[in-house]
């Protein structure tokens, strides 16, 4: 399983990885896949154990997610 | 002509730039070079995003401090796109809009457009220095607004409006207040969020040091939603969408943009960063100060707008007494290599407030990489052209 956000903008997807990576956390920005919207092209990638400490950064960091996946 | 040249227009657009900036433009065009959020998530194209992403955050960190969103930066070819996004995308007709006495074309064109297309326009009268009294704004305002829009410094005479006493009064209305920054971004301290500006227009290529072709908005929330964008296009996001998307950055943001531009700025915006605007401001009036008390002692002249170093920039307008400006600025050229700039400064209503219309004035304006040899030597030219003229 790999576990991706999407945004709305693809400022705040490099915002995520940044304040991922910030927190110690690796994080990779990727090409939407297909099977999601497609919002601003740019999905990022970040650890499936970390996700409630990934979502707890984003509110931290004011960083906006169009949502979490799990493909 | 003159061996060597000395460039005191920087009111026009700030000449030289930090080495940084060219080498910046080069190093993205040579090596890097990829779109922006048009690409496979390469390193190439993370590059560029991480480029403008950054380079919003300085620019939202100069205007509005810590707080403000770059998410809420524009970028644009200049202030003028800015000013247009800004009053096209408000402004409908029935509305009621105020400006000053002392604006550049950027801001009255676009408004004179609007008013022969419905919008009412006043334009408050500034004093004879190009000062607008609060007075006069709360006039204005008691009679019903929906937006001021001010440039922060005339770009003629240098004068610069107390921010700190008219912005108050637009927020205390609940009317939106557009500022201008074209003179003042880089060189003064602008607080967009304490100011409670719904638009701070600014320009790259003037005291930002950065190259032309650049510049942007920065908005408030609440006022970039109320705004329709100039143009639509692609964004890179949203591409399963026929519409323009409403988030921002994007909103606002269809086409390429000039991303060698912004590298430039970038570099531009880390100089300013590492040399503080405390410095260049303090340095440009050091120079300022001894321009200006050399011009007052200068017979057979005429200075306008503020005659001391309270509340203006560098920057001077002048004529000199029966020779016209165009002339003087030819030969202060030809036999000094001092270059300046003569006319109306795309500025009318400015020089019918100041008392320099139709015929214009003289305009100099050191900058930070000036010297104080070159300040005696523009001293000495106006000095003897003043001399030489028989009308004097
Ligand atoms: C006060 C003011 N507004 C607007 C402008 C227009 O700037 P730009 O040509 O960068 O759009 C200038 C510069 O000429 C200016 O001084």
């Amino acid at each position: 399983m790999e576990c991706l956000a999407t945004f709305d903008t693809t400022h705040m997807a490099l915002l995520f990885e940044k304040a991922c990576r910030g927190a110690g956390l690796s994080a990779r920005i990727i090409p939407v896949p297909r099977e999601l919207s497609a919002s601003c092209g740019l999905a990022c990638s970040y650890p499936c154990e970390s996700e409630e400490a990934v979502i707890r950064i984003c509110h931290e960091k004011r960083v906006e997610t169009s949502g979490f996946h799990h493909i | 002509m003159p061996a060597r040249s000395h460039y005191l227009n920087n009111a026009a657009t700030t000449w030289p730039k930090p080495e940084c900036v060219a080498k910046a433009m080069a190093a993205f065009l040579e090596g890097r070079g990829a779109n922006l959020a048009r690409g496979s998530a390469s390193r190439r194209d993370l590059g560029t995003l991480d480029m403008v992403t950054t380079c919003r955050m300085k620019i939202a960190a100069l205007f509005g401090g810590p707080d403000a969103d770059p998410r809420n930066v524009t970028f644009t070819a200049n202030v003028t796109e800015a000013l247009n996004i800004v009053l096209k995308g408000f402004l409908k007709p029935g509305m009621r809009a105020a400006t000053s006495s002392m604006e550049h074309n950027a801001v009255m064109r676009p408004l004179r457009r609007l008013e022969g297309e419905g919008v009412s326009l006043a334009v408050m009268p500034c004093t004879r220095e190009g000062t607008l009294e609060p007075d006069t704004l709360a006039r204005e305002l008691k009679k019903g607004l929906d937006l001021v829009v001010l440039s922060h410094a005339s770009n003629v005479c240098g004068t610069v409006q107390d921010l700190d006493r008219l912005a108050p009064l637009c927020a205390a209305a609940g009317v939106f207040l557009v500022l201008d920054t074209a003179q003042t971004g880089g060189v003064l301290p602008i607080d967009a969020t304490g100011w409670n500006l719904a638009a701070c227009c600014f320009t790259g290529h003037k005291g930002l040091l950065g190259p032309q072709g650049t510049g942007g908005i920065l908005w408030r929330d609440d006022f970039a939603s109320v705004c329709r964008p100039l143009i639509e296009g692609g964004t890179g996001s949203f591409s399963h969408e026929e519409v323009q998307p409403s988030v921002l950055p994007d909103k606002f943001e269809a086409g390429t943009p000039n991303l060698p531009g912004l590298a430039g700025l970038l570099a531009s915006l880390d100089w300013l960063g590492e040399t503080g605007i405390d410095t260049i401001r303090k340095r440009e009036d050091e120079l300022g100060r001894k321009l200006l008390f050399g011009l007052r002692d200068i017979p057979g002249i005429t200075l306008y707008g503020i005659g001391t170093m309270e509340n203006r920039l560098p920057v001077f307008a002048l004529n000199f007494d029966g020779v016209d400006n165009g002339r003087a600025a030819l030969e202060l050229a030809d036999r000094w290599g001092i270059e300046t700039r003569p006319g109306l400064h795309c500025a009318p209503v400015a020089h019918r407030t100041l008392g320099s219309f139709p015929q214009g004035a003289l305009r100099i304006s050191p900058g930070f990489f000036n010297t104080e040899e070159e300040i005696e030597l523009c001293l000495e030219a106006v000095s003897t052209l003043s001399r030489e003229n028989p009308h004097s």
